[in-house]
């Protein structure tokens, strides 16, 4: 095949906790400037393929490729400095500090000179102006960049979390079930930032429950079921009813009974 | 037309501000004891009450730093005080340079700190149950390592102690009123954990862990180490207190750090409006606290209440203030 090389490509990943295979041979690609949704059922192994991506586990066997390169995450930490970086559901932001000490904690920039080398002293200044361009690059409209978070709306804090990783991330962005902890109006803001991140050239996975939004957002859809991919479909060459039976591994009977069903 | 409604609000962006009800606080209280007393608000006075806060001040720095992070220190006083034992006895005893003795126990606080951070971080106890247990040992420890007796032994009128241990409590002369060394070195310590708090990002990162140590780690900051930094830093200022405390006393008194300073620094921290939820509240509200709490010792004393309802007053501002907190910062959703 010679179509595009894929940016991260994992093949053949194993991973048994104890007696409960989580993954079982499990393959996958994420192509430039796509969303990829990974769906299934619980403990189909979504959630275990995501973290072994994101470098929160170790698969016991199988590989990992970024941009055709052969790597092994350690940590979380090793998968941050290869450009991957995670959003979760339950809005990891550190409440009382302002968006933009948020968007930079833990790569604060210094200023230059004794003054950071020495005194450690933070450049604000440049943090600010910084995490101002970058939102409204986003599109993600807050009244002041100086604003602690607890201020925000839920959907403007997972906006900081999204902008976050969507600034530092330099190959891939992950999205853990970003709208989970949202209400409807808020979600339909996480999604439309999604799109643009994608639109900015970040790939984007995507793990949620809700199958509207994942068949509004994906380009392909990558389904997990007992720790296997049992099919990549895409929102043109599949309905919602036929992924929901793909992952359910419902037969071909009960698959043309709920087809039915669901045509009036 | 009176106040607009952007009037209104840079009103209450200024009420809201962090130090800002802690320092009304402060205003109050001054005028109270003002009031009541002709005595008090003379500069001997005031800074009579700032040598007596020094010692609480520069401890509750360090509970500052702890009770950010959502921990609590209890062994604050006992640490102190067995910090000043060692300091005592090594130099007066043992025949160690003064400096190297001040020195060691500094370290020994250090290591307290090192201790209770380390048993935070590595089995994740809770600080409460830890710095309880931190506070009993270091308590025998310093009864052990002076046999019950106060350094220099008996009460020779002027103390044998070094200079240099007696160092912080000279002092110089501004107007009519003497200053403290000792004082002197609070204030400075307070700028230094200020600039810490707010200028550099390990500070940004003891709010972070405060805050939600789960987020904090998941944006890769390494909360073990942030943690057992701010315990170490914290060990550090009570060592810095013992050597205060020494200076002030004129002598190391294994019965010193027992009572009132635990609770006392606690107070100041949550007068000073930070949270004991952790991951709000500022060190120069921990200043003004601590003043607050000088203020109501020294001031109860002026208008000639007894000692033991200093213990009843200070009870209930703990309690009133840790209510206020309650109320105010309870964990939005």
């Amino acid at each position: 095949m010679n179509g595009p090389q894929p940016i991260l490509e994992a093949r053949g990943l194993v991973k048994s906790f104890g007696q409960v295979v989580a993954l079982n041979g499990a393959d996958f690609e994420l192509y430039p400037n796509e969303i990829v949704a990974i769906i299934g059922d619980n403990g189909a192994g979504k959630s275990t393929l995501i973290k072994t991506l994101s470098g929160a586990l170790q698969p016991d066997e199988g590989e990992l490729r970024l941009d055709g390169e052969r790597v092994r995450f350690r940590s979380p930490g090793d998968a941050r400095r290869a450009g991957i970086e995670t959003v979760y559901q339950d809005l990891a932001v550190a409440p009382s500090l302002d968006i933009a000490e948020n968007i930079f904690l833990g790569r604060e920039s210094r200023w230059r000179g004794p003054l950071g080398l020495v005194l450690r002293l933070l450049d604000r200044r440049s943090m600010r102006r910084e995490a101002a361009r970058h939102l409204s690059e986003l599109k993600i409209g807050v009244q002041s960049i100086k604003q602690p978070v607890e201020n925000l709306s839920g959907g403007q804090r997972q906006g900081v979390a999204v902008a976050r990783a969507a600034k530092w991330a330099k190959r891939v962005a992950i999205m853990d079930e970003p709208t989970a902890a949202l209400g409807v109006k808020e979600t339909r803001q996480v999604l439309d930032m999604i799109l643009r991140v994608r639109d900015r050239g970040l790939p984007v996975i995507l793990i949620s429950h809700d199958m509207p939004h994942v068949f509004e957002l994906a380009d392909r859809i990558l389904i997990m079921r007992l720790g296997e991919r049992v099919a990549t479909v895409t929102p043109q060459t599949h309905t919602m009813p036929e992924a929901v039976a793909i992952m359910t591994g419902a037969t071909r009977g009960e698959l043309e009974q709920a087809l039915t069903k669901d045509t009036p | 037309m009176g106040l607009g409604s952007k009037g209104l609000d840079q009103v209450r962006r200024v009420l809201a501000a962090p130090a800002v009800g802690p320092f009304l606080a402060l205003v109050l209280t001054m005028a109270f004891f003002s009031l009541k007393s002709d005595a008090f608000l003379r500069g001997p006075n005031l800074s009579l009450v700032l040598q007596q806060v020094m010692v609480v001040g520069v401890l509750a720095i360090g509970q500052t730093f702890v009770i950010l992070t959502a921990g609590i220190d209890l062994s604050v006083g006992t640490v102190m005080a067995f910090g000043q034992i060692v300091m005592t006895k090594l130099a007066i005893d043992q025949g160690y340079s003064p400096l190297t003795a001040i020195l060691l126990g500094i370290l020994a606080c250090i290591g307290f700190g090192i201790l209770n951070g380390g048993l935070v971080t590595a089995i994740r106890l809770p600080a409460f149950i830890v710095t309880l247990g931190t506070l009993n040992i270091a308590f025998a420890l310093t009864h052990i390592v002076s046999n019950d007796l106060t350094y220099p032994p008996g009460k020779s009128g002027a103390s044998e102690l070094p200079s240099q241990l007696l160092f912080f409590g000279r002092t110089f002369t501004i107007g009519n009123t003497d200053i403290t060394y000792g004082v002197v070195l609070m204030f400075v310590l307070f700028g230094l954990a200020w600039y810490a708090l707010t200028q550099t990002a390990w500070g940004r990162h003891v709010y972070a862990v405060g805050d939600d140590p789960e987020a904090a780690r998941l944006t890769g900051i390494k909360t073990g180490r942030v943690l057992l930094s701010v315990y170490t830093l914290a060990g550090l200022l009570y060592g810095l207190a013992a050597w205060l405390l020494v200076s002030r006393t004129e002598l190391g008194d294994p019965n010193a750090g027992q009572t009132t300073e635990n609770l006392d620094s606690i107070t100041a921290v949550v007068l000073g409006g930070t949270s004991l939820f952790g991951g709000r509240g500022t060190v120069i509200g921990t200043l003004i606290g601590a003043v607050i709490v000088g203020i109501f010792r020294n001031g109860l004393t002026l208008i000639g209440v007894e000692v033991i309802y200093q213990y009843l007053v200070t009870g209930i501002l703990v309690i009133l203030a840790v209510s206020v907190d309650q109320l105010t910062h309870r964990r939005r959703a």
